[in-house]
């Protein structure tokens, strides 16, 4: 059996892998990383979005194996010391959640749109979230959150 | 967990790579995954082995070749759209990769594996013949140079052989004059196409001196709207463009499923066309 070195929110793991093991599974079952929930299970509704290398990927269309010597940051990553990452908060505050099944791959594409365009139009946000689906929100309080989010963000990368 | 066992190589080499997928009929390549991995956990496809090529710098990058640019098998749809070489030499190519599927399947799909899947929904392929692209294969025999036009075979399959992997794809450049267009009908944000167009229009004096006009999902394989294309030549912009568009179903047989019978395909083949050449008659 392949075996795979894999760093998840900042530790690093050593795993025997079947190949057939996709990696959302090896952060739910092998490393206890619920927070990343399994959706649709076929890329389509983007709640299994975390980090890998810092790009958001769907973790059910990426095998374990594939992931081999890569950095991946989930959900449970995000928060320092308890504290809820300005994203995660923003969320909360804007009540961009009602099932929260979504919310996990919502807030990990959101903060990747970030990446390229630190302060997003409404437009922007809504493309760069285009491969995550909610089915209790329709989407407005969502975008609220983001563009809070990211005003945060900002502000607590400027912030001394 | 994909429902079946598979066995998983990951060579350095081209050369390994081609070896692997040799010794084993059934063998399967992996490139970005982005289109396997679903049909694996849905029992569509049964490989005995996956052979992930996503380790061979051989396959990377994007590179201007003088005439043309030369696209990497595993160069992925996020690092195409960006690229400064495929925006300047072939622009139509970045416009196409910004709109397969949403950022994080960008993130992991090729270019490459995209086209080797030869789903005539896909974006890319409908590209690929409008611009003659040409598509560059590597075997244990050695390389060979496939024209788009003999590339794509039939549903989901391509002209690529047992053994041989999809190393990279040259896309002409095509110069000045020419403006491009991909339109794309979807209903859903990250669905495929239920009928796109890919134009690229060269322009002299007011009316159309040039126009290659590939479809997608119109067919088993992406099709070129040829009728069209002659319609449009020497045409003035304005009414006439509209007329010629008129053509643009022409000697297709596009397929009947969930999104839409042959019938609807045919009128939005007919009105993407004119949206596509419209726009791209527009463009700097």
């Amino acid at each position: 059996m392949p075996r795979i070195t894999v760093t998840v929110d900042g530790i690093t793991y050593e795993e025997e892998v079947e190949p057939r093991l996709l990696l959302v599974h090896l952060l739910r079952e092998r490393l206890g990383k619920t927070g990343t929930p399994v959706g649709c299970d076929t890329s389509n509704c983007g709640a299994c979005t975390v980090m890998l290398d810092g790009k958001s990927v769907k973790s059910c269309s990426v095998l374990a194996v594939q992931a081999d010597g890569g950095d991946v940051v989930t959900i449970e990553g995000l928060g320092a010391a308890g504290e809820m990452h300005p994203m995660q908060r923003a969320f909360h505050e804007e009540h961009a959640l009602q099932c929260g099944y979504c919310t996990p791959g919502m807030v990990m594409a959101a903060i990747d749109l970030l990446r390229e365009d630190p302060e997003p139009s409404e437009e922007t946000i809504r493309q760069g979230l285009e491969g995550n689906l909610c089915r209790c929100t329709g989407y407005c309080n969502i975008v609220r959150a983001v563009r809070k989010g990211a005003q945060e963000m900002g502000q607590a990368v400027s912030t001394p | 967990m994909i429902p079946a066992q598979f066995d998983y190589e990951r060579p350095t080499s081209l050369e390994q790579a081609c070896q692997a997928l040799a010794s084993d009929e059934d063998a399967k390549v992996l490139a970005g995954g982005q289109s396997l991995l679903p049909l694996l956990r849905l029992r569509l496809a049964y490989p005995s082995k996956l052979v992930d090529v996503g380790r061979i710098a051989e396959l990377k990058g994007v590179h201007d070749r003088g005439d043309h640019v030369f696209i990497g098998a595993m160069a992925t749809h996020d690092e195409v759209l960006r690229s400064p070489v495929v925006r300047d030499g072939c622009p139509l190519v970045a416009l196409a990769a910004a709109q397969v599927a949403d950022p994080a399947i960008r993130h992991r799909g090729t270019f490459g594996g995209s086209l080797a899947h030869a789903d005539p929904a896909g974006d890319l392929p409908a590209v690929a013949l409008a611009l003659e692209a040409v598509f560059v294969a590597a075997s244990a025999q050695g390389e060979r140079e496939i024209p788009a036009a003999a590339f794509f075979v039939d549903y989901w399959e391509s002209a690529l052989r047992q053994g041989e992997i999809l190393t990279g794809v040259k896309v002409p450049k095509l110069g000045a004059g020419w403006g491009f267009h991909y339109e794309k009908f979807h209903r859903t944000a990250q669905a495929w196409a239920i009928v796109g167009v890919a134009a690229a229009v060269r322009r002299s004096n007011g009316s159309i001196a040039e126009a290659r006009i590939g479809l997608t999902n119109m067919g088993a394989t992406p099709v070129r709207a040829r009728a069209t294309e002659a319609a449009l030549q020497g045409v003035e912009l304005g009414d006439q463009v509209r007329q010629a568009c008129e053509e643009a179903a022409a000697d297709t047989s596009p397929p009947a499923d969930l999104h839409a019978q042959p019938d609807y395909r045919r009128h939005l083949a007919r009105v993407l066309t004119h949206r596509a050449v419209r726009t791209a008659t527009a463009s700097p």
